[in-house]
């Protein structure tokens, strides 16, 4: 199998990236079958986190009747996005169920059963673009539960939010599409060029940037063609730019360096540069938020690859069970390779059919062992083709090595923290070593460290906390015992003191009698018998 | 009134004086802690659990400075306290510091078996960083990010409803296997 297109391919516009790999495209498979809509599905799972940040609060309970757009998960925190009932139905669970992710472990999910009517709860209300302030826009989309579509899945509010911070002056969209197989924003933006065309002037307008570059590979003409015919509804300082097709072109920091020819610093936002990157799908879902309070309910996504029986482009609904997808796709050809989520340089094996797809899942994979060529990993032979086609600038043969030998620290000092996952020099590489493999898992390494020593920070200052409150507390008590050892006290002395006056009283008084006896002794006498005679 | 003022200014003088002798005393005599000791109960969790088996984390920093005791005798602290201790100290763990043994630890909370506990209380008021949550008669449980995996509540549960356990993984503290080993694919079959 070719590894590499070796045909000569165009450079069109842009600056030139370093690195980069050109593997086989294959989108074919699904770039001439246009959008479906997939039937209601019998059951709906719709996690509450589906977005990078804070899972979402339910709003539900089992047994709950839900209206479609009703929301069912509450934002919790800054980055977090609502979700909502993809359609009317039944609450039939909330609880952990398998997440679409590697790991396979469970995520707090709300399972819908739809009754089939599709009935609309309440909408948000709708906004005029032309009279809607920065602040309306990004609040709409908030609460439209609108996360970056493209996969990383950020929450598109808090991206548009960057005006305030940043000065921007250019709306970057990135339609480029640079993973094989995937044909969906194609297909979006050939079907649907008014929706997001749209979107992306809403976008620009909550942003406040003059210039919108909506940056599409030269691999996909008819996009290209389509956007071109929209590009006034986009707004007057908008443009079509065809990058070259070349992964990983729709990584948000190399589409930046392409087209404005400026490098991202390690580590640093593109807002920084005056740049903000948003997905062509998503300027989709900004068209519906804003225009028709539609929350973000359903996504286009491929069904591809040589282990399904009929490839496609699918409109479904968040929650759709890939089961159902693959079903209505023909099914499996056969037992698949791989079974993926996303793209196959950086999409996310699963190991069930029962997951659902989410917001961030642009494409459901089945692979065959012949499309996944994976072979036994093999000794460095030190060809250098890896930090050749690292589009980060970094060496990962050296990384890999620090990695293997559990030198984390070493790893991250010649910048493993920059590298972007994309998978460049695993693909390249001659001796099929697993490199971006070794990255994720020393990302996730340190990552779980990072998070354990803010754990042990936080229960050390516990257990101070503790300490501090049973000191208290035992000085409390101490205090009460002395206050109350001094109220007996006083008690006691003022009973011995009035005893003490009284028996001072009684002794005047007695001598006083006594001195009173003495002299008058007679008329005591007659005061005594009257009580005697009483007696 | 003279023995009175002669009383009191002969203890004035004498506290004056023992006073000035135990001041010098501590000057001169000063017995620098060494800095180590500061530094390693500055790593160690400061829960002062009690499993190594010394008077709180100062005395086992202390015994650990002294080298009474190995850098790995932090239970709930694991390889990740016992590597920067031996940084401290300076001890090669690599050769034979007794981390192959803690190579495999898992961090462990405890788990309370919801239908076994009585409510008694006992457990939350011997939990050290506070987390167990419960009030008399109603069930008890564990918050997970709080327990430091301490054995203390073991012990006290009158019903043996609390056990020790790995600590259950999330999406969040998941990441990916080293390649070349990966152990946690039979785990995961565990889990799901």
């Amino acid at each position: 199998m070719k590894l590499f297109s070796l045909s000569s391919l165009k450079r069109s516009t842009g600056y030139s990236i370093r690195g980069g790999v050109h593997p086989e495209t294959r989108k074919h498979l699904a770039a001439g079958c246009a959008i479906e809509k997939l039937p209601m599905p019998k059951l709906l799972r719709v996690p509450l986190q589906q977005h990078i940040g804070a899972e979402a609060a339910p709003l539900v309970q089992r047994g709950d009747h839900v209206l479609k757009g009703q929301i069912i998960g509450k934002a919790r925190g800054a980055v977090s996005a609502n979700v909502h009932a993809p359609t009317s139905g039944e609450v039939i669970a909330v609880g952990p169920f398998t997440a679409p992710h590697p790991s396979g472990l469970p995520v707090a999910t709300v399972t819908i059963r739809p009754d089939g009517e599709e009935k609309w709860g309440k909408r948000l209300p709708r906004l005029r673009p032309e009279d809607a302030s920065a602040d309306e826009i990004a609040k709409q989309v908030l609460e439209a539960g609108i996360v970056g579509m493209g996969g990383a899945t950020f929450p598109s509010a808090v991206k548009l939010g960057l005006g305030k911070r940043y000065k921007l002056h250019t709306l970057i969209i990135n339609a480029a599409e640079c993973e094989p197989y995937l044909t969906c924003d194609d297909r979006l933006i050939q079907e649907r060029p008014e929706d997001v065309a749209d979107g992306i002037a809403i976008m620009a307008k909550a942003l406040g940037t003059a210039r919108v570059v909506i940056a599409i590979e030269s691999n996909k003409p008819h996009a290209i063609e389509a956007m071109k015919r929209y590009i006034r509804q986009a707004g007057p300082g908008a443009e079509v730019m065809a990058v070259p097709t070349l992964y990983p072109m729709g990584s948000e920091k190399h589409l930046v360096q392409t087209v404005i020819g400026k490098e991202t610093p390690a580590r640093a936002l593109t807002a920084e540069l005056g740049v903000v990157v948003h997905n062509a799908a998503t300027a989709q879902a900004v068209h519906k938020a804003v225009r028709y309070g539609e929350p973000l309910l359903s996504r286009i996504l491929t069904v591809s690859g040589h282990g399904v029986e009929r490839p496609a482009n699918l409109e479904v609904l968040i929650g759709t069970p890939v089961s159902d997808i693959l079903d209505h796709c023909g099914g499996l050809t056969g037992e698949p390779e791989r079974l993926l989520l996303g793209g196959p340089m950086m999409g996310m094996p699963i190991q069930s059919l029962r997951v659902p797809v989410i917001k961030g899942t642009n494409g459901v994979l089945a692979l065959t062992a012949r499309e996944t060529r994976r072979k036994e990993s093999m000794p460095c032979i030190r060809c250098g083709k890896c930090v050749a086609s690292c589009p980060c600038g970094l060496q990962p043969n050296e990384l890999n090595l620090r990695i293997q030998s559990d030198d984390l620290d070493g790893a991250v000092d010649i910048g493993l923290m920059d590298c972007v996952s994309c998978g460049s020099c695993s693909f390249t590489c001659p001796s099929n070593i697993q490199l971006v493999q070794g990255f994720n898992y020393a990302k996730g390494r340190l990552a779980a460290k990072q998070s354990q020593k803010h754990q042990q920070e936080e229960t050390k200052r516990l257990a101070e906390a503790r300490t501090a409150r049973e000191e208290a507390i035992a000085e409390a008590k101490r205090k009460a015992m002395a206050a109350h050892k001094a109220k007996q006290e006083a008690k006691k002395k003022a009973a011995a003191a009035k005893k003490a006056e009284a028996e001072a009283k009684a002794a005047a008084e007695a001598q006083a009698d006594g001195a009173e006896a003495a002299s008058q002794d007679a008329p005591q006498q007659p005061a005594a018998t009257p009580t005697e005679a009483a007696e | 009134m003279t023995p009175l003022l002669l009383a009191i200014a002969t203890m004035s003088v004498l506290g004056l004086g023992f006073g000035l002798i135990l001041g010098f005393a501590a000057k001169k005599f000063y017995v620098e802690t060494p800095p180590v000791i500061d530094e390693l109960e500055e790593i160690l969790p400061g829960t002062n659990c009690g499993q190594c088996g010394f008077p709180g984390c100062r005395g086992a920093a202390e015994a650990v400075a002294a080298s009474a005791a190995p850098v790995t005798l932090c239970p709930p602290g694991g390889k990740e306290v016992a590597e920067e201790m031996a940084e401290v100290m300076g001890i090669d763990l690599a050769s034979g510091g007794g981390l192959g043994e803690m190579e495999d630890a898992e961090p462990i909370v405890a788990f309370i078996f919801e239908d076994h506990c009585t409510g008694c209380t006992k457990c939350y008021k011997k939990c050290p960083t506070d987390a167990i949550v419960g009030a008399a008669k109603q069930i008890h449980t564990v918050i997970n990010d709080a327990c430091i995996g301490c054995d203390a509540c073991v012990d006290v549960c009158p019903t043996e409803a609390i056990i020790m356990r790995n600590k259950p993984k999330t999406l969040r503290n998941w990441h990916w296997p080293k390649p070349g080993d990966e152990p946690q694919e039979l785990e995961l079959e565990g889990a799901a």
